[in-house]
């Protein structure tokens, strides 16, 4: 067998509908954009689950590394100020 | 995500701690992320899972595709046609999955062609009638899709999200085959024995399809210690029959099984012995069809090769032109 050069992936994201975010659907091998976009249309809306995609290369994705879990999102844990459970607001006060 | 970081060295006592640390995380019920540190033996176990899965969808198409241009209405080749195309689908989605794993795509076609990789020994058996469609939507599609929704809480994140999608699309899978039977079973005596027979050399094989008995199924433990699988191959084709055998009794079929009968103290059905020499003759290669089978896939990749080529090289035509520009 030849050695052939396999198809560059893409990672596929969906609208499914107008006014909701495009959102990861997967990835699928396809020569260029245009066909990754066919091919998407194929594999990942068969019933009508979307109205809009996008297609990435794979490679072109850079990911947090999870050994830096903690450095990242654990800042955030001990922010409870942030949400508006923490604040005290007295109880015949309303509309707030 | 494509992207599987080259594991770094680590001594033995590392190597221990993050193994702890993984089984923590399991037993946790996080799912597992490509990126994220697992054993290689977690690793080569999910690639050896998924890509068997991954080729049984794809070999899977084989059987049925007998039967497209020989549909008896537009509306039943209408389904068999948009059934066929999702098994297709169910097969790209289980190969970018266990891509994560750092597996490439023609790594695992080539371990397929070269019958170093096994599938699902259903597909080595043949489609002799059209009533054979309508057994194989229902029985094992059926079959699939009670093996599938427990593999929906899976530990691997790619895959039991693979699965979800999958569990998605099958039901109409099983509808559709149960709607053919249907027809035969209340139609002509010919049309009804025709659905008989199909049952009488489908039944035992889809009962194989959950597998060995858990006493001689070597992985079990391990798998259930990797929250991989969940339930045991003998509950999950209990709960097989205890479905289907009403089914047959609506369709008045009658499965090829004399030591069939209802225990009211376990509330099951009892069944009897399967004749696993069949399966390790099948898997083993001497099924009815696993040559058929091997042959297609094989020429349908070869005979495919130019136009995988050409698109890339068209692509890279392309690409050159506007660059230019
Ligand atoms: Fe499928
Ligand atoms: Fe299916």
């Amino acid at each position: 067998m030849t050695t052939r050069k396999e198809w560059p992936l893409w990672e596929v994201f969906i609208r499914s509908r107008d006014g909701l975010h495009h959102k990861h659907a997967g990835s699928l091998h396809a020569p260029d954009a245009e066909l990754a976009i066919q091919n998407a249309r194929d594999l990942y809306t068969r019933r009508s689950e979307g109205v809009s995609i996008w297609v990435v290369p794979s490679a072109r994705i850079t990911a947090s590394e999870p050994a830096d879990k903690d450095s990242l999102f654990d800042p955030a844990a001990s922010k409870v100020y942030r949400h508006p459970t923490f604040y005290t607001i007295p109880e015949e006060v309303t509309n707030i | 995500m494509a992207e599987v970081e080259k594991p770094e060295l680590v001594t033995a006592v590392d190597e221990a701690a993050l193994e702890a640390t993984f089984q923590a995380r399991v037993d946790a019920e996080t799912r597992v992320e490509p990126r994220d540190w697992m054993p290689e033996k977690y690793r080569k176990f999910m690639v050896r899972q998924i890509s068997q899965h991954a080729h049984s969808e794809y070999v899977g198409m084989l059987p049925e595709g007998n039967w497209i241009t020989r549909a008896p209405t537009l509306r039943r080749k209408a389904a068999l046609l948009a059934k066929i195309q999702d098994e297709a689908g169910h097969a790209a989605y289980l190969y970018s999955a266990a891509e994560t794993l750092g597996t490439s795509r023609d790594q695992m076609l080539e371990d397929l062609h070269s019958g170093k990789a096994k599938y699902s020994s259903i597909f080595n058996y043949p489609t002799l009638t059209w009533a054979d469609i309508g057994t194989i939507g229902w029985l094992v599609d059926g079959a699939a899709i009670v093996n599938q929704v427990a593999l929906c809480r899976t530990s691997y994140g790619p895959y039991a999200r693979a699965m979800v999608r999958i569990c998605k699309e099958e039901s109409f899978h099983q509808r559709q085959g149960f709607e053919i039977i249907t027809t035969l079973a209340h139609g002509a005596p010919e049309q009804k024995a025709m659905a008989q027979d199909a049952l009488n050399r489908w039944w035992w094989p889809a009962l194989m399809m959950f597998g060995p008995h858990d006493a001689d199924s070597p992985n079990s433990e391990i798998a259930f210690k990797w929250k991989v699988k969940r339930q045991s191959n003998d509950d999950l084709r209990q709960r097989f029959v205890d479905m289907t055998i009403p089914q047959a009794d609506y369709l008045g079929l009658t499965v090829p099984d004399p030591d069939l009968k209802w225990n009211g103290e376990t509330g099951h059905y009892d069944f009897g012995p399967i004749d696993w020499d069949e399966f390790w003759r099948v898997v083993k290669g001497d099924g009815l069809c696993n040559r058929d089978r091997l042959d297609a896939r094989r020429s349908a990749h070869e005979d495919g090769a130019w136009v995988r080529e050409a698109a890339l090289a068209h692509a890279e035509k392309k690409r050159a032109a506007k660059s230019a520009a």
